[in-house]
């Protein structure tokens, strides 16, 4: 039996017992090595060539990401490690780290119940760091600590052991400080990282070493000889000593939850059905012989295979030929290919049981956050991203005979990823594309020309704004057309407590279930109960109430209220672009009898037409989406650096001083940022180190939305004059 | 000027009364809508020719949205005629049109034609026993109006017959025929398990209303979800509690099943 079928002999026994298995993650800031850092688990685990590793960067397998040195597409891989003289399935899912990219990180995180979070030794703790840990910490992945490029501290820096202790227990105190922060109170102490217990492990992921004081303590390895063997320039023997993969991977092994115990807290709060219910014991349990149920995470195309779903199964057994329900599509599917990862390969399996990761084919209208289960079930929350669409262009196709091609193209690029948001005009043939950053669409348009073979015209990068409102509005009454139904609104700017606990998933998107568990958090966040119990529905960070007192006939009209509210909510009054942090309260309302005269076509106008209206009577404004711009660069290049951010209406947040490097930290508007890439690179000779986060939005200073609003309309073929209350409400 | 809301009958151009017809013949201006009803055995183009006129046809948005713009503003210097199918006043929603005239200033008076409510008549059922109507809509996403079931309910526990609409979608020429509606109908029982609209409900059905050659019909709903009536527009309507002498005249009339004569 050759090596490769030993292996997949193996995987194939290790997945049939959940407390063998490890769902794991790496997330890291950008450049802190997470890729790096992958390849040499997988080669130390004989996934890969030992040589490979480190220059191959195997996981980048989009040849994409080669050319850019960053990992975008997370994939999977299974590989065996063992400890304590027991194999173990370490099941790993490499998560791109650039903001751009935020989505493709969440998904990640439904999947995996632990994490290794890389920091790099010379930055420590970076902005991107916060991010990811916060994003791990509410999907109730437990972390633990690699601190990276340790081999600098020695050579480069040519610090003393004593001043890399303190390093490393700066990056460990200030990592403790974030999961105190954002872990869930129970396990707020819990999972704290601590050297002692081997919670935290240092090295090099690029030399291939790494260390962790049980492992010093089991082998008589120590500091020292690390410090010495590096400077010696022996690799070779320093590889042989402490292994990374061995290292990293007892790390894992030993501090990361199994699926049993992962799933038995993380379905309650992941799931948002009963879980007192059949299905539901039988997921937090990781029953193998339960009902099948899984969620979907990541949609890729194959050249051979077409488009693989990739999971993780919560209960049952995934078989070839099993009948599926898509839940959130409301359909049946029928699975044909099961498998799992090795490396960039897929193994095809017969079954692939509760606990592990799944890649399955056949399942035609999944997306990535779908709920896939054998019977139809309550679908898992929505998944939340942190960064929302805030960049858009325009692309046509260059040749005609391409226009179908394109359409179908782009309705597969937004369902592999949900971040991408597409609108598809078959009248103009110009297509709008939306996403999270102006890297986000290049890779995605050079998806496009190469895996689709479509060439297009691209538009200079647009910025999605957002429109609110500054203040109450008074009662506003929507009559349909007919004028047999009236409704009476009023609305008011969202307070920030509450948005916040929107964006950050507290209280979920969409129609609650549990309307008095959300009207409680609304009341502890400042709300008035007696309103807040009111609560219908949430959009885009937007809220509908209903605080009239049995009305006759609305529960009926209900669901097109909410619909004519999402309306309202995705095409503002001022230049019909997205609103956020408006809360519509429906105090009254008039309701014909019979419902042939409150359809759709009566109630979408009414409700569309009130809330716009009342808008236009709260002082609307537009916001803007910001970036936080973090520089380090040499103390010479300060000046230059101010300069190109002030030109840019940057705000200066922060500054910091570390040896030679400054530090900056601002904020710009995104609409400022395009082409800051080639213009920082210009400005600092190369030397400036940069990275972005979102930033959220802000408002558009008042001297300058009259023209940004005339600009927008221009382009949408509206007229371009910004619209006044009189416009906008119907006469009466 | 004033505005004539004038209602043309149930059936083809000479459902109209002799007042209706004289009215428009001397008007200026002649409009028409035929979403909220369908003059079925008929044409625009007859009508045009009964009353010597052209007819402008007017969409619902037109009538909904715009009826100052279109239609009133003619009446500041011309006697206006404003047609609809049935009674003008009935079974529409045109009470607000003629609220908006007054606002206007414009005169506006109403003559009356055949409606669907005396129109069932012929089924036998005496009128002052229905109950409240309802529709029966098309449903659309999102979109599954399930109050008729409370009022078919309501009506039931009361002993009243419900005359149930059925729609009209006349944009895309859709006329809900009677079999449609029972199957609505069953899926709402499905979802609600009152035992209000079942297979064994006897219902009435009376197609093209008006017409020399109505079908009428009675029956269970098993039966009766398999039979053709003709061209719409149909009506269905589900009985409450029988007097003796509806169920004789069902019998006689629809062809409904002799069991109930029992019922009674």
């Amino acid at each position: 039996m050759g090596k490769r079928e030993e292996m997949i002999k193996e995987i194939k026994e290790l997945m049939l017992q959940p407390e063998r298995i490890r769902n794991m993650g790496i997330a890291a800031h950008i450049d802190h090595g997470k890729t790096t850092l992958s390849d040499n688990l997988l080669a130390g685990a004989g996934m890969i060539s030992e040589e490979l590793a480190g220059k191959q960067l195997v996981l980048d397998f989009d040849e994409q990401e080669q050319a850019r040195g960053i990992t975008i597409n997370a994939a999977n891989v299974s590989m065996i490690h063992e400890y304590g003289g027991q194999k173990y399935l370490v099941n790993l899912i490499d998560t791109p780290g650039h903001v751009d990219f935020g989505g493709d990180v969440t998904r990640a995180m439904r999947a995996i119940d632990g994490a290794i979070i890389v920091v790099d030794a010379v930055e420590g703790v970076m902005p991107q760091t916060e991010t990811v840990l916060r994003q791990a910490l509410r999907e109730y992945v437990k972390p633990v600590l690699f601190i990276n490029k340790v081999d600098r501290l020695i050579k480069e820096l040519k610090l003393t052991p004593q001043q890399m202790q303190e390093r490393f227990v700066k990056v460990i105190t200030d990592v403790n400080r974030l999961i105190r922060k954002y872990a869930p109170k129970e396990f707020r102490d819990k999972w704290l990282v601590n050297v002692n217990d081997g919670s935290v492990a240092f090295g090099s992921a690029y030399y291939n070493w790494a260390l962790s004081v049980p492992y010093m303590k089991k082998t008589g390895v120590s500091f020292k000889d690390i410090i010495d063997l590096t400077n010696a320039g022996d690799l070779k023997t320093l590889r042989k000593k402490a292994p990374l993969h061995v290292v990293v991977l007892d790390m894992v092994v030993r501090h990361l939850p199994n699926p049993v115990e992962a799933q038995k807290y993380r379905i309650p709060h992941l799931w948002r059905g009963e879980v007192e219910s059949e299905i539901g014991q039988s997921m937090a349990s990781c029953d193998p012989k339960g009902k099948m149920a899984m969620i979907v995470t990541k949609i890729i195309i194959d050249k051979h295979a077409g488009e693989v779903a990739t999971g993780r199964v919560w209960s049952g057994t995934v078989k070839t030929g099993q009948e599926v329900h898509i839940i959130t599509a409301k359909r049946k599917a029928r699975i044909q290919q099961v498998g799992i990862y090795m490396g960039p390969e897929r193994v095809n399996m017969e079954a692939v049981p509760a606990g592990n990761i799944v890649a399955v084919t056949g399942l035609k209208d999944a997306m990535a956050g779908e709920t896939v289960a054998e019977e139809p079930i309550e679908p898992f929350e929505a998944l939340h991203y942190t960064s929302e669409p805030v960049v858009t262009v325009a692309i046509e196709a260059k040749n005609v005979k391409d226009l179908p091609r394109l359409i179908e193209a782009l309705r597969q690029l937004a369902k592999e990823d949900p971040t991408l948001h597409v609108k598809i005009d078959e009248e103009t043939g110009q297509h709008l594309l939306s996403g999270m950053g102006e890297l986000h669409l290049e890779v995605k348009l050079v998806h496009l020309k190469e895996q689709w073979g479509v060439d297009v015209d691209v538009s200079e990068p647009i910025v999605v704004y957002r429109e609110s409102i500054t203040k109450q509005s008074p009662i506003v009454e929507g009559k349909s057309p007919n004028k047999h139904n009236r409704f009476y609104i009023v609305i008011e700017p969202m307070p920030d407590e509450i948005y916040q606990a929107i964006r950050e998933g507290e209280i979920p998107e969409g129609r609650p279930k549990d309307t008095k568990a959300v009207a409680k958090k609304l009341a502890e966040l400042g709300m008035d109960y007696d309103i807040a119990r009111g609560i219908v529905d949430i959009y885009n960070g937007n809220m509908f109430l209903d605080n009239t007192k049995g009305l006759q006939y609305l529960n009926e009209v209900m669901d097109l209220l909410i619909d004519g509210f999402h309306q309202a909510m995705d095409e503002g009054p001022l230049a019909r672009e997205p609103v956020m942090k408006v809360i519509v309260r429906l105090v009254d309302a008039k309701i014909h009898e019979d419902n042939v005269h409150r359809g759709p076509a009566q109630i979408y106008p009414a409700i569309r037409t009130a809330i716009h209206c009342a808008m236009m009577k709260s002082n609307p404004v537009l916001y803007e989406p910001y970036q936080k711009v973090v520089i380090n660069v040499p103390y010479e290049y300060m000046g230059s650096v101010s300069r190109e951010m002030n030109q840019r209406r940057g705000q200066l947040i922060d500054m910091k001083q570390e040896g030679e490097v400054m530090i900056i930290i601002s904020e710009a508007p995104v609409a400022e940022m395009f082409g800051f890439a080639g213009a920082i690179r210009g400005a600092t000779s190369g030397r400036a180190l940069w990275s972005t986060e979102h930033a959220g939005f802000k408002r558009v200073p008042t001297e300058l939305a009259v023209n940004i609003i005339r600009q927008i309309r221009q382009r949408k073929g509206l007229n371009p004059n910004p619209p006044t209350e009189k416009d906008i409400c119907p006469q009466q | 000027m004033p505005i004539y809301f004038i209602g043309l009958g149930l059936y083809d151009e000479k459902d109209i009364t002799l007042k209706g017809l004289e009215i428009a013949r001397k008007c200026d201006v002649v409009f028409a809508e035929f979403y909220t009803s369908l003059l079925a055995g008929t044409t625009i183009e007859k009508i045009e020719q009964q009353i010597g006129k052209s007819i402008k046809l007017l969409s619902r948005e037109d009538v909904e949205l715009n009826f100052e713009k279109i239609v009133l503003n003619n009446a500041k210097e011309r006697d206006v005629a404003f047609l609809t199918a049935g009674d003008p006043m009935v079974a529409t929603t045109h009470a607000d049109l003629r609220i908006r005239a007054k606002q206007m200033g414009v005169r506006s008076y109403v003559i009356h034609a055949p409606s669907i409510y005396s129109a069932i008549s012929i089924t036998g059922l005496q009128v002052y026993k229905f109950g409240k109507s309802a529709s029966v809509a098309y449903p659309e996403k999102n979109w599954f109006p399930t109050s008729h079931y409370e009022v078919i309910k309501e009506n039931k526990e009361r002993g009243l017959h419900t005359l149930l609409f059925l729609d009209i979608k006349a944009e895309q020429k859709k006329y809900m025929t009677a079999n449609e509606a029972m199957n609505i109908l069953l899926q709402v029982e499905e979802m609600k398990k009152e035992g209000i609209f079942t297979e064994d409900t006897l219902v009435v059905i009376l197609a093209r209303a008006g017409s020399l050659a109505p079908t009428l019909k009675a029956g269970y709903v098993r039966e009766m979800i398999k039979g053709d009536f003709g061209k719409q527009p149909h009506i269905l309507i589900v009985p409450g509690k029988l007097h003796i002498v509806e169920a004789e005249y069902l019998v006689e009339f629809a062809n409904a099943p002799k069991e109930i004569l029992k019922e009674v």
